[in-house]
């Protein structure tokens, strides 16, 4: 029993944590690395974003449209107490841009694509489809993980962008169409108080960085799972909780970074 | 045949992702009223600029013709000196007088002009030198209650003298 705690045990969890640290950057400088040798052959990467973006498009948009519904029905409420329910527009709008749409379709992408990520590359591994590639000396950080790295850096901006514009048009119909605030300033106030670097362009940027964080740690999960069925399993299910709270995390050190100042 | 498929796939997705970004800069962003069209840059000092930012809009009779383009305290003056681009389209006589304005009870500052009378224009680097600084409720609360009490002081003395 107290075995957990003596210091060689306490050192060797150690030792093996910085083990996979260590080897994560690696394999996180060596993806990055390779932009050039995955878009050389493009097909591999249109393949790839064919699969997590069009894919996860369906839900992307539902979600935002609901998202988008509930901050018109919610701000509506909240502003409608201060006589300033025109400012409706600008605050959908801004919520959207700067938190919401980056982070909630990041979470949505980990649930819809890093998982089936995860799973489709801890499959390959169990029925050793990895190990016979390097057998025929194909490298299969190249071949397989850096065309679903770069297709999930390319797809999350575009995600999180239309989840974005969805939810705008979402807070418009309940805000305008539903309750009747004026269309004009519900657009205007949007127009004046949205700034197009300091806002979107910074939502944007989030998302990219959520992008490379969520399609990073599937692939580091799927290629480091224990090649069974259960090992598959539990990797699949540390993506999604990894990358929820790496999203997350991160989010409060980009937002305290971008917006403080 | 799949090939061509799935790129076409891939494209419109693409496209999507596209036009969702030009909806969020165009519709929901301000990059069309970043005008670009030539300005010119005069200066002006202000006594107190309240809540006034950069990029707030400057108006002349209730139409905006520039942005505020940066503020800073002057070292020698203490006085906050605030540098605006007009529009290059319209011509204030040198003599045009500055005021910050607030849109609304709470809303957000901005600058109104008031043309002058002078025949020669503003030019580039000019300062206006007639300026209203910003109403800041404190201290327009302090002067009414001073005065309040002025009042009372001189009642009170006034009706001591009549006895």
């Amino acid at each position: 029993m107290m075995r957990w705690l003596q210091p060689a045990h306490v050192g060797r969890e150690i030792r093996f944590k910085l083990m996979d640290l260590g080897y994560g950057a690696r394999l996180l400088a060596r993806l990055l690395w390779m932009a050039g040798p995955a878009f050389r052959r493009g097909r591999l990467v249109a393949e790839q974003v064919h699969f997590l973006g069009n894919h996860s498009l369906a839900i992307i948009v539902v979600s935002g449209l609901f998202v988008g519904f509930v901050l018109g029905l919610q701000g509506y409420y909240i502003l409608q107490r201060y006589g300033s329910s025109e400012a409706l527009g600008l605050m959908v709008a801004l919520s959207l841009v700067r938190e919401l749409g980056p982070v909630v379709a990041a979470l949505l992408f980990a649930g819809r694509a890093g998982t089936s990520l995860t799973a489709g590359i801890g499959l390959m591994k169990a029925g050793e489809q990895l190990a016979a590639m390097e057998m025929m000396a194909v490298d299969p950080v190249r071949r397989v993980l850096a065309p679903r790295f770069w297709a999930g850096v390319i797809t999350m901006p575009l995600l999180a962008a239309v989840f974005s514009a969805v939810g705008i048009v979402g807070g418009w119909l309940v805000g305008v169409v539903l309750i009747g605030v004026d269309p004009g300033a519900f657009w205007s106030q949007m127009q004046s108080g949205v700034d197009v670097w300091a806002d979107v362009g910074n939502g944007l940027i989030k998302s990219l960085v959520f992008g490379v964080t969520v399609t990073f740690v599937a692939l580091l999960q799927g290629f480091e799972c224990q090649p069974t069925p259960e090992g598959v399993s539990r990797a699949t299910t540390r993506t999604v909780v990894m990358s929820s709270l790496a999203v997350l995390g991160l989010d409060f050190v980009l937002t305290a970074m971008m917006f403080s100042i | 045949m799949q090939r061509s498929k799935i790129d076409v796939w891939v494209g419109l997705f693409v496209l999507v992702g596209a036009a969702a970004i030009l909806f969020l800069a165009l519709q929901a962003g301000n990059l069309l009223t970043l005008s670009l069209a030539p300005t010119y840059t005069v200066s002006a000092e202000f006594d107190n600029i309240g809540g006034l930012k950069p990029k707030a809009a400057v108006k002349s009779a209730g139409v905006v013709v520039g942005r505020v383009k940066a503020i800073s305290l002057d070292g020698t003056t203490y006085r906050a000196r605030v540098d605006i681009d007009l529009d290059e389209g319209v011509k204030f006589p040198a003599d045009t007088s500055a005021k910050i304005l607030t849109a609304g009870l709470l809303g957000e500052q901005y600058i109104g002009l008031e043309a002058g009378y002078k025949e020669e224009p503003l030019k580039s680097g000019d300062k206006i030198t007639q300026t209203q600084s910003a109403i800041v409720l404190e201290s327009l609360i302090g002067q009414f209650l001073y005065n309040k009490a002025a009042d009372a002081g001189q009642a009170d003395t006034g009706s001591g003298e009549s006895k």
